[in-house]
């Protein structure tokens, strides 16, 4: 694979300053949520670790491709509570296969056109559908998902396009 | 009386979050191949971390606790498929044929593996 094309694609746009106070912010607020220790040697080291952690997501271009992540939030748990649903039906299933002595799996695997356009979009797509057993993204590559899925049943119920469509929504406009 | 019934479903789910797990261990067992073993570790990643995060949950009642254990319910669910979809897409990578539908593709006597065909 051509990796400095992955990465020049990856990486357009510029960073901006409001996200990384953003995230800074997020980042020290949660460290004083988890620790509850103000010593002065631990909030150094809360200070130094969420510096880093900022260095880090720089470096993976988060802070050039996130314009869309807050908008998102407020969509998030409904599509929680969907996806909850979801993944309680396909385990009853996937825990009927296994235990089922003749075990009548018939693996297929399928390709899914995302509808979603961005990458964030596409990623939780992918990931949705590898959280919910019996359904796993083997690849995701310019807005097509392979799927391997456990039975051709499963295969068909996401041919039908529920959870892309609910993904697509997600997506600001 | 309030605390009885928390109790008594809290161990309600984490039993069957230790269920999820015995299961999706014995799937990995009896499952035949690389790609459909996948999906039972996925029942004990997905299931088996939801039913056993709300029940520590519900033991730890209205506290700080209880938030931190969902915080890391959720890192956890947003963090396993990725690793899965690493392992997954790793192993196609390297040519192992999702499309083997129930073969065993586990290396005969006879006929070990090439070098670099990974299968």
């Amino acid at each position: 694979m051509n990796l400095t094309l992955v990465r020049h694609t990856f990486q357009r746009g510029e960073t901006r300053l409001s996200s990384v106070l953003l995230l800074l912010l997020i980042l020290a607020i949660s460290w004083l949520l988890w620790s509850g220790l103000y010593k002065p040697l631990v909030m150094s080291l809360g200070v130094l670790s969420c510096l880093l952690s900022i260095y880090l997501a720089h470096r993976m271009g988060f802070f050039r491709n996130n314009t869309n992540l807050l908008r998102l939030m407020p969509r998030l748990p409904g599509y929680w509570l969907w996806l909850l649903r979801e993944i309680i039906i396909s385990s009853l299933d996937v825990t009927k296969l296994i235990l089922k002595p003749s075990m009548p799996i018939s693996p297929t695997v399928v390709v899914l056109e995302a509808e979603a356009k961005t990458d964030m979009g596409q990623v939780i797509l992918g990931n949705s559908i590898t959280l919910s057993p019996g359904t796993v993204t083997l690849d995701l590559y310019k807005g097509k998902v392979l799927i391997h899925c456990l039975t051709s049943e499963s295969a068909k119920e996401l041919q039908k396009g529920e959870a892309n469509r609910r993904v697509a929504a997600l997506e600001p406009r | 009386m309030i605390d009885f019934a928390l109790d008594i479903l809290s161990w309600i789910l984490l039993v069957l979050g230790g269920g999820c797990v015995l299961i999706g261990g014995i799937g990995g067992l009896r499952l035949p191949n690389f790609y459909t073993r996948i999906h039972a570790a996925s029942l004990t990643d997905t299931m088996a971390t939801i039913l056993i995060f709300v029940g520590m949950i519900l033991q730890a009642g209205l506290s700080l606790a209880a938030i931190k254990l969902f915080a890391i319910m959720l890192f956890l669910l947003l963090t396993g498929p990725t690793a899965t979809y690493a392992l997954a897409n790793a192993a196609l990578l390297s040519g192992l044929k999702p499309d083997d539908g129930c073969a065993s593709d586990a290396p005969k006597a006879n006929n070990l593996p090439k070098e670099g065909a990974g299968e």
